[in-house]
């Protein structure tokens, strides 16, 4: 059985491996080299202070392969869910041959078993490769990313470590369950896109963010987390403040909700054009002809404004890894099982 | 002997329509069955039942014994040649042979590897690649190489060429007088099974109408034609199979196991094939009924 399995799956298991040989050649070839970039630029950049300078020039020389590569670690699962899973039974159906080959000496279920563990194997082994070995090549750009492209923002987040291995489990699995269901390989392949893709938006929407419980802390307000200040030039009207979504000393983090409280703790909502701040701005620091804004941020920090957020600090991007790949894991062996109870009774 | 097949008010259902129902048969070991009906009739169905490809929705069902598909011994034992004979288009000729040997017990790969010399089939050839006679040899070798002790061929000849279909059958009774097996075959013509087998189950409109070993069939069933008689006129021991009224004469199909005396009929002996189109055109005969009721 396995050497039939084998021998049917052994085309696209092999193209899909050279693939990624290549890749792992490219990123062999780039890796060293773009680290020793990072460090270099952070040693001259430490001396001067112009890390942050340093971090857009660095990031932005890379953003297309950074963003490619994530994007690739991304559609893998998909594919092997696609291309693998759906058309496991679906092909058998349609082509007439589950009549030949579940009728030679072994159980369906065995035939089942041995076709999903070697072919969920591969292609976990595929995305978990992929996914570690983008983990390491964009080590450097993922320290210097911009908040909402960092570690553990959820477009990356599912880029890196050890998650692509379980949602190509979960993928490969979910496209054999629904060939099952479906019977019929187009209709299997575009339902299984659907499922997989609704279930990696809800994951990061709704699940992901209380996977532990966030953190939320009050900051003093500073030049650096405020992001614009819009005061208006002829007066009378109060300022406006938006911060920007970091949270001080905590680089990397992933901010879920990110406010401003007045002095008597209250937040202050913001619809989008800043949260409005009850200081003069016909003299004193906040007006117009205060010169930068520098001034007013302090002042409105000293009024007793606060920032509140709410995140996950980057410390927890490896139990997170570790929590999700179980979470799919646990939907893996629910789909196996049920797929085990349907080819015994009710595929027919 | 012990029964191949025994079904006991075997039913299946898809949706609403009975595909099969209330299919009472025992057939007995050593025979070569003929299964015969009209497209439709349930010969599938009831041959993947046999094979535990479908689990029956009413009765039950024993296959040499057991429990169709019942575990891995149960599978060993019966060889299964679906309809249209699918194999692998991407797997060539050896490779089959190959998939045989890893997945049966009692693989006889001396045996497929001569049957397909035999047969002139190049084994790097790619299974898609063969015509639809040579498929179906490629098939049954696969059946045959199992060594089972019940081989199911499901409309085996129906997509070949006469020729094709006289060289699948002699092949499919050399096997059968070298080793002792059973064999159910099923053909929606008669004059496929007419040479090959012994036994025979006619199913119409999911119904099992008649089985019996085909010598008894052919003593006990004659075709009367003689001048207009009511069926009700008949004696008590022949059972009408079908009647044709023209207005002086009557032809009918009946079932006796004595023997007629009365002058009055010409009696003669029916073909195989006119046993089964009597049996078939029974049905039809309940619908004329049915119709001329409801008017």
């Amino acid at each position: 059985m396995i050497w039939l399995t084998w021998r049917q799956f052994r085309g696209s298991a092999a193209t899909m491996a050279a693939l990624l040989v290549l890749l792992a050649a490219a990123l062999a070839l780039t890796g060293p080299g773009l680290a020793a970039d990072y460090s270099a630029g952070i040693a001259a950049c430490v001396q001067d202070n112009t890390c942050d300078r340093f971090y857009d020039h660095f990031f932005g020389g890379h953003d297309t392969s950074f963003m490619a590569l994530s994007l690739v670690v991304l559609l893998l699962p998909a594919l092997a869910g696609l291309f693998w899973g759906a058309p496991l039974i679906t092909r058998e159906l349609e082509a007439g041959t589950h009549l030949l080959v579940w009728n030679q000496s072994i159980t369906r279920a065995r035939w089942l078993a041995v076709k999903l563990g070697l072919m969920g194997l591969t292609a976990m082994a595929l995305a978990g490769l992929c996914g570690l070995m983008v983990t390491w090549w964009a080590d450097p750009l993922d320290r210097s990313a911009a908040e909402n492209l960092a570690l553990m923002a959820p477009l990356v987040f599912g880029a890196r470590g050890i998650a692509p291995m379980g949602y190509a489990a979960f993928a490969f699995v979910l496209g054999v369950s629904v060939g099952m269901l479906v019977r019929r390989t187009l209709p299997a392949m575009v339902l299984t896109l659907a499922a997989f893709a609704a279930i990696q938006l809800a994951m990061p929407l709704l699940v992901r963010p209380h996977l532990m419980p966030p953190i939320t802390a009050t900051f003093e307000l500073s030049k650096t987390s405020v992001d614009s200040i819009s005061i208006p030039r002829d007066g009378g009207a109060n300022p406006r403040i938006s911060l920007r979504p970091a949270v001080p000393g905590q680089a990397g983090a992933w901010v879920l909700a990110n406010d401003l409280l007045d002095p008597s703790g209250r937040m202050i909502p913001d619809r989008g054009e800043g949260a409005v701040v009850a200081t003069s701005t016909t003299s004193g620091p906040c007006a117009p002809t205060a010169g930068s804004g520098d001034g007013c941020v302090a002042e409105i920090n000293r009024l007793g404004y606060r920032q509140q957020a709410t995140y996950q600090p980057l410390e927890r991007f490896w139990p997170f890894q570790w929590i999700e790949t179980g979470i799919y894991a646990l939907l893996t062996l629910g789909l196996t099982w049920l797929s085990f109870w349907w080819i015994r009774g009710r595929l027919s | 002997m012990t029964a191949v097949l025994r079904a006991q008010a075997l039913g299946r259902r898809y949706g609403r329509r009975w595909a099969l129902r209330e299919c009472t048969l025992d057939i007995p070991a050593g025979h070569v069955v003929g299964l015969v009906g009209p497209n439709g009739a349930g010969k599938t169905t009831l041959l993947k039942l046999a094979g535990g490809q479908l689990t029956p929705t009413a009765g039950d069902i024993t296959v040499l014994g057991g429990r169709p598909a019942g575990g891995p011994a149960q599978l060993a034992k019966v060889g299964f040649v679906a309809q249209d004979t699918p194999v692998y288009a991407g797997l060539s000729v050896a490779e089959h042979l190959r998939l045989g040997e890893q997945l049966n017990p009692r693989w006889d790969a001396a045996t497929a590897r001569e049957r397909i010399a035999r047969l002139g089939l190049d084994p790097a050839q790619r299974a898609g690649r063969l015509s639809g006679g040579q498929r179906a040899q490629l098939a049954l070798t696969l059946g045959l190489a199992k060594r089972p002790e019940l081989l199911i061929l499901d409309e085996p000849v129906s997509s070949l060429d006469p020729l094709a279909r006289r060289e699948f059958l002699q092949h499919l009774m050399e096997a059968t007088a070298e080793r002792r097996f059973s064999v159910v075959l099923s053909s929606h013509l008669v004059h496929d099974l007419e040479r090959v087998c012994d036994f025979l189950v006619v199913l119409v409109d999911s119904r099992v109408r008649v089985t019996g070993e085909v010598d008894d069939l052919l003593a006990t069933h004659h075709r009367l034609t003689g001048p207009r008689r009511d069926p009700d006129r008949l004696p008590a021991g022949q059972h009408v199979i079908s009647a044709r009224h023209t207005d002086r004469q009557s032809t009918y199909v009946i079932r006796t196991d004595d023997p007629i005396h009365d002058p009055a009929w010409t009696v003669s002996r029916l073909s195989l094939e006119d046993l089964v189109l009597a049996y078939m055109d029974q049905r039809t005969a309940e619908r004329r009924v049915a119709l001329e009721v409801q008017r």
